[in-house]
């Protein structure tokens, strides 16, 4: 008899919560015609600022499965200063990730030491074909627009630039 | 029924009257539950909203699902009993036919007048038990095996409650026929007072409680939900039914779930009737012909009050162990309803 009282508690909770859904609304959204706006660190998809990738491979071998493709070739760039050699730079041929594989463990973001890779809430980008999740770099540098401006981690820290 | 609303029907009118309302008596309330406490209601509890995109606040969602189900491939596994297979849902939505056959909508809207209507509707209540096992069996399936043999189980010790609970209503109205068990109660008056009539909800509140309690067993809704445990035996004896034979399990749980609680409503709460003070009858005969379309309403009504108790605790409540439940009921709701028998009796021989 001592659980009679928790018991009615139980059922009062489920009520009130039934009366709050009908009169203020669910916690719920209708998805495809209200769409909630992500967390801002949300991860949802990763993109690409292509101008700052190296083509070092950091991200490519701490990849725990091995999802993203980068060749790439050596180029001549004009030199930094007047009278100065050429640079070497190593122009993107091909930077591939394979979102089917990639499990949003965000390692590859965390090493890229020229900051690359950005996370983006962006989470719509569904196919119907699992090998269309194969997402080459046009695609993964137009997600950059999507990365919203990266917060302060602590007062005063500098942010990360886009 | 032979004179409804004052004309005469001939026999075969008759039959098939009785026939489409026993279909639209059991789909009707199996339909409406399904949509309002089980769609919407458990969604609101939630906190979400549920179906909302077919037709206006996801109304047509059953009929969609109904769709589904009957398109789906009827799959009966290789080593399975066919041919009990094929039949075990079967006989469980013809005990749902069965029992409502007894069920009084009104003075005379009933399909029979039955002299023990109670223990008919008691008695045939328990042959889902039979589908139930024969479904467990036929699957050739351990999980179904299990789950039908805990329904069996569940069912017989939950079937004694719910008849002795009965019992008391039986004393008190002197009667076993739900038809008469529905005048006592609405010509009856609370010490002279007969607003009210007198329901029996009032005289046998712990009757009542103990018959909800078990047909929440009987019907193995959650607190009692152990044969069909989606979590640990994946719908027990449900597991190899697909599609159309599926879909009948379905229908006639929440049929029989409207079925139990108008039979509830019947015992405890005065059924189709109204209180009969308020229009000056005095007995069964004087009761205005009007009632045979206003009672099935108003049976309706409580039905659905009734089912939303059930739900809404269906709702609230984690499952029973099998052995606390078996407990339940053997060492609390059967003594409660043997002591609820002897003080029914005795006031019944005192006053």
């Amino acid at each position: 008899m001592a659980k009679v009282p928790g018991l009615f508690k139980g059922l009062g909770v489920t009520l009130s919560t039934m009366a709050r859904t009908l009169t203020k609304g669910s916690n719920t959204v209708q998805y495809p015609h209200v769409k909630e706006a992500p967390p801002i660190r949300a991860r949802g998809v990763i993109a690409l600022h292509q101008d700052n990738c190296t083509s070092c491979m950091l991200c490519s071998r701490s990849c725990p499965d091995w999802c993203i493709y980068i060749e790439a070739h050596k180029e001549l760039a004009p030199p930094r200063r007047e009278g100065g050699k050429p640079r070497q730079v190593n122009k993107l041929d091909r930077f591939d990730i394979d979102f089917a594989l990639c499990m949003y463990c965000g390692i590859c973001v965390e090493v890229c030491p020229f900051d690359a890779l950005f996370w983006s809430p962006e989470y719509e980008y569904s196919e119907p074909r699992i090998t269309d999740l194969l997402h080459d770099k046009t695609k993964l540098s137009e997600w950059m627009e999507t990365v919203p401006e990266a917060p302060e981690l602590e007062a005063g820290a500098d942010k990360k630039k886009k | 029924m032979s004179s409804l609303l004052a004309v005469e029907i001939p026999y075969w009118g008759q039959s098939v009257l009785r026939v489409l309302g026993g279909l639209v008596a059991v789909l009707l309330p199996a339909g409406t539950i399904v949509y309002l406490f089980l769609f919407k209601m458990m969604s609101f509890m939630q906190s979400r909203l549920g179906p909302m995109e077919a037709g206006p606040y996801g109304s047509l969602q059953l009929v969609a699902e109904v769709g589904k189900w009957l398109q789906k491939e009827d799959i009966i596994p290789d080593k399975a009993d066919r041919k009990i297979f094929k039949i075990a849902p079967v006989v469980v939505l013809v005990s749902t036919f069965l029992l409502v056959a007894v069920l009084p909508f009104g003075p005379d809207a009933w399909f029979t007048d039955f002299e023990t209507g109670v223990f008919y509707a008691l008695a045939v209540s328990s042959i889902s038990v039979l589908g139930i096992l024969m479904a467990g069996w036929a699957s050739a399936n351990k999980y179904s095996l299990l789950g039908g043999l805990r329904a069996a189980g569940q069912l017989i010790a939950y079937e004694l409650p719910m008849v002795l609970a009965v019992v008391g209503v039986v004393i008190q109205a002197g009667t076993m026929n739900l038809q008469q068990i529905v005048v006592a109660q609405n010509s009856g008056a609370i010490f002279g007072f007969e607003a009210l009539g007198n329901p029996f909800i009032l005289t046998q509140f712990v009757g009542f409680v103990v018959f909800m309690i078990a047909i929440q067993a009987e019907l193995t809704q959650t607190p009692f939900d152990m044969p069909i445990a989606e979590s640990e035996l994946v719908s027990g004896y449900m597991t190899e039914y697909s599609g159309f034979r599926f879909l009948i399990f379905f229908i006639s749980e929440f049929a029989t779930a409207g079925v139990f609680t108008m039979i509830a409503a019947t015992l405890f709460l005065g059924g189709w009737g109204v209180p009969f003070a308020w229009f000056g009858w005095t007995g069964i005969d004087d009761v205005s012909n009007w009632m045979n379309l206003v009672g099935p309403v108003i049976l309706i009504t409580k039905m659905l009050l009734l089912t939303f108790i059930v739900m809404w605790v269906r709702f609230s409540y984690p499952r029973f162990r099998e052995d606390q439940l078996q407990r339940f009921a053997w060492k609390v709701l059967i003594p409660v309803s043997l002591v609820n028998i002897m003080v029914t009796a005795v006031f019944k021989v005192v006053m």
